[in-house]
């Protein structure tokens, strides 16, 4: 196993090579550039060229290059032209926010995606079936600002119970040791910020959760109906063992593996930057950073933050192929 | 086994309900009570949601909106606008005065002021602030970092690039014992007088400057950083707030300055809040998680009016058809004044705008001096405008006609709307209208500033209280986008900038105002007021063309 990880982190190399050039082409081939963004109405053609000057974009693009790589070896991905801030820094600030938002919304989605999926393969055709399939459709269909809209109109603007905005309560003084608002809160052992801190979840982690719960659910019942009519199930089932007995060892943990497969790439898709949750939520997470900066065509934090993201998505997917081993120990790796 | 499945997952539903209970058990204690926990008519906190973060607090480096309307609040200037409008009046210095060349204005300093960090506000501080500006170097001097000193000053003591000015309007500071400031110009400037009034221009702490390394510059040439801490952990001024804390992307607190030398701050904190998208800025306002906020979507004031207070800043914006006459046939002045009368601008203000658009005659908004209500007008009449097109000699008049996607400008909320009736107002004529269109940012922007597009729609929003602001920044010289050299138009504001009679330069402004509608460079079609929207509860907040808006002198409760 531990061959395998180092195996894998090596090749890591290459693609990451290859993700740094296509991330430094895409951000140049935008149109425009930084100088523009930040001049607006202002941008003089004497301005513009000044700004490309102070930031080195008047150079040639090899050259460019060769010292944003020099940069990212030392983990340094310079600093936001649009705010001045350090690209690293602020990563460190908001991919806990964005971990959070994740960890919600796949909580929802695992915690109502699997039962609702197992159930609907169950009890195939009928109502709860054809009610649970038709959800999931409707889940996949609607837009995430619609939905996130209509869940704030309902659960903030009208009954008033949960808000609509932001982490935590903006009149909550607190420290954030570690960034994760809700670990904080567990570690200071400060209930009235938990709570707090759980409620600013609920409708960001349902409104994001939802895809991932219609693609969990229909994945689920797919895979639980491939099983349930293996000959080891009937075996089980002849066997004498218990409903329950049959479901957990046989069932589910055979249905495990592509539902597992699904969960990993949802949850890096979600790391990889809930951009439109983030955005109406107010969630200042990495989704917001690159929105932002695709407008401002801030090179540095587009190249810095699509580049992260990237290894996280590779990360994440590497963890996923490492669960296999341990769902299904016919999956060895050599 | 069925039966257990159905357990497993009513118990599932239960945790949800249980913990959207358990949600419902807290209204009324945390965000939601934003407005009920803010206190009676003094004291208290005002949550306001902003558009964004501020990029920085030192005055010196930004541009943006949203940092100039936090700076405001813990910094002061020499200057400040009327509460209200754009007229000069006193702040940190209680009066001024100008030399009889027009070069040394004398500032008289208010005294027993103190900064944050208890040092004194004197002339040597006032000094100590315009050398600092003047003396920026390399990045400090691009327009992206230093915009408000280059569009007010100019140049810096050494021009590092040659795109910079080579020339400041600035030339020295001294300090006249502790209570006077005499700023040196280069040549004659009376505009840069409300120029100051902008917060680019705070009198912030000598001391806190130096120890928080407010000019520590590093990093490589492609990757410079700001790495001093003035800006965004240690801002120091001398006004009715002071900064608390700021946590990017989630709050910005300032306190009140409980020794501030005027009246102090009625409010106990202030919280800005940033929230990027428009619609969630207004539901965090119906939730109560903030009393107000700027820029308030035109679509959403009707529906506001009934729960919330929407109130009008005053027109200081121009929304205008630009031409460029150095793209024929833009060059004949019958061509331009038909497409003046052609555009039925009522009709589009009516159609397309909030209530309180009004129709632009001029470059500059009314409520700044220089306007002048006797110009030449180009009302609507397709009659006149068919008329023009015949005596211009130019048979079947083609024109491009650039607007801009991806933008919602407070002068132009859709622009592709504009484009539309403009378009049938042109065709209707006899002009072939060929349509062209970018990306607001950045193609549209370098595609008209570069002088590429022939006829386009763009606007202005003013950053301080002078027409030189207005019609200055446009036609005080030749530029790609407007195409054109008229010396009379640019002597007359060269004048106009110089004079230091006030009222011989609102004569001259008046006659410029004259000239160039005759002149016919462009279309202005409207002036708009943006909104602001708060909670029944905020009383005092008086709306500034400018955005300078103390919340010092705002309650809540």
């Amino acid at each position: 196993m531990l061959k395998f990880v180092v195996r894998r982190l090596v090749q890591l190399v290459p693609i990451l090579l290859g993700l740094s050039l296509l991330v430094f082409a895409w951000v140049r081939a935008l149109p425009g550039g930084p100088e523009t963004a930040l001049l607006g109405e202002r941008a003089t053609p004497a301005r513009v060229a000044e700004v490309r000057r102070a930031y080195g974009l008047d150079r040639p693009l090899y050259q460019q290059y060769g010292s944003y790589m020099g940069r990212v070896v030392r983990l340094d991905f310079g600093q936001s032209i649009a705010t001045q801030r350090s690209v690293a820094s602020e990563i460190r600030r908001r991919f806990p926010a964005t971990i959070e938002l994740t960890l919600a919304a796949m909580v929802f989605a695992i915690g109502l995606g699997l039962p609702l999926g197992f159930l609907a393969a169950r009890r195939a055709g009928t109502a709860l079936d054809q009610l649970s399939m038709g959800g999931s459709l409707l889940g996949i269909s609607v837009p995430v600002f619609f939905l996130a809209f209509i869940l704030k109109y309902v659960f903030a603007v009208k009954l008033g119970w949960l808000p609509t905005v932001g982490r935590l309560d903006v009149l909550r003084t607190v420290s954030h040791p570690t960034g994760f608002y809700v670990l904080d809160a567990v570690l200071t052992l400060d209930f009235p910020t938990l709570v707090d801190a759980l409620r600013h979840l609920v409708l960001p982690g349902i409104a994001l959760g939802t895809i991932p719960l219609a693609i969990v659910t229909r994945i689920t019942r797919a895979a639980v109906l491939e099983v349930v009519n293996e000959d080891y199930v009937r075996t089980a089932r002849a066997k004498g063992l218990t409903a329950g007995v049959v479901n957990r060892r046989h069932v589910l943990k055979n249905a495990m593996l592509p539902i597992t497969t699904v969960i990993g790439l949802q949850t890096g898709l979600l790391l990889s930057g809930a951009v439109l949750t983030e955005i109406v939520f107010a969630w200042g997470g990495m989704g917001s950073f690159l929105y932002q900066a695709v407008f401002d065509r801030d090179f540095p934090v587009l190249q810095g933050g699509i580049l992260f993201l990237a290894v996280v998505f590779v990360l994440v997917n590497l963890l996923v192929d490492i669960s296999y081993g341990l769902l299904d120990p016919r999956i060895r790796v050599r | 086994m069925r039966d257990r499945s159905v357990r497993t997952l009513l118990a599932a539903l239960a945790v949800v309900a249980l913990v959207a209970a358990a949600c419902g058990k807290d209204k009324g204690t945390d965000s939601t009570t934003g407005a009920t926990d803010t206190g009676g008519a003094s004291g208290g906190t005002l949550v306001f949601g902003a558009s964004a973060d501020p990029v920085s607090l030192d005055g010196a480096y930004v541009s943006d909106g949203e940092s100039l309307r936090v700076i405001d609040q813990i910094f002061e200037t020499l200057v400040t606008t009327k509460r209200g409008g754009t007229d000069p009046v006193p702040s940190l210095a209680k009066s001024w005065s100008a030399s009889a060349d027009g070069l040394a204005w004398t500032f008289d300093l208010q005294s027993g002021v103190k900064f944050h960090d208890g040092t004194a506000f004197d002339a040597a501080a006032v000094c100590t602030n315009f050398d600092r500006w003047y003396n920026f170097k390399g990045l400090q001097q691009s327009p992206s970092v230093s915009y408000y000193w280059s569009t007010v000053f100019g140049g810096f003591k050494t021009q590092d690039n040659s795109d910079v000015p080579a020339e400041s309007l600035y030339k020295s500071c001294q300090a006249e014992g502790a209570t006077k400031a005499v700023i040196n110009l280069t040549k004659p400037s009376s505009s840069f007088i409300a120029g100051l009034a902008v917060p680019a221009f705070s009198i912030a702490s000598p001391k806190a400057l130096k120890d928080y390394e407010a000019d520590k510059i590093s990093g490589t040439e492609d990757s410079p950083a700001f790495d001093g801490t003035f800006g965004t952990q240690h801002p120091v001024g001398t006004g009715p707030f002071k900064f608390d804390s700021w946590n990017v992307g989630d709050k910005l607190t300032i306190v009140k300055n409980a020794d501030y030398w005027g009246t102090k701050a009625k409010l106990d904190k202030v919280i800005f809040r940033p929230i990027a998208d428009g619609p969630a800025r207004r539901q965090a306002l119906e939730s109560g998680e903030i009393q107000g906020y700027d820029n308030v979507d035109p679509g959403d004031i009707d529906s506001l009016k009934s729960g919330f207070q929407i109130l009008e800043r005053p027109a200081f914006n121009v929304g205008y058809v630009g031409f460029n006459q150095a793209k024929p046939p833009l060059d004949n002045i019958k061509i331009r004044q038909a497409i003046a009368h052609a555009l039925n601008r009522p009709a589009l203000l009516k159609a397309k705008y909030p209530a309180g658009a009004e129709v632009a005659k001029e470059f500059e908004p009314p409520q700044l001096f220089g306007y002048n209500p006797a110009v030449t007008e180009y009302a609507y009449d397709p009659t006149m405008a068919k008329k023009l097109i015949a005596e211009s000699g130019v048979t079947k008049p083609t024109i491009e006609f650039w607007y801009p996607t991806g933008v919602s400008r407070p002068y132009m909320p859709e622009p592709e709307a504009n484009f539309q009736a403009f378009k049938a107002d042109l065709e209707a004529v006899g002009f072939t209208v060929v349509p062209k269109s970018a990306p607001w940012r950045p193609d549209y922007n370098q595609t008209v500033n570069s002088g590429g597009a022939q006829v386009y729609l763009l606007g202005w929003t003013g950053d301080f209280g002078d027409p030189d602001n207005f019609v200055g920044t446009f036609f005080q010289a030749k530029s790609p986008s407007w195409g054109f050299d008229n010396p009379e138009i640019f002597s007359k504001l060269d004048a106009a900038e110089k004079e230091t009679d006030q009222a011989k330069r609102t004569q001259l402004y008046k006659d410029a105002n004259k000239l160039i509608s005759d002149f016919v460079p462009g279309v202005p079609y409207v002036h708009t007021k943006p909104a602001l929207a708060f909670a029944k509860s905020v009383k005092g907040y008086v709306p500034s063309p400018v955005s300078l808006e103390p919340f010092s002198i705002v309650t809540v409760g």
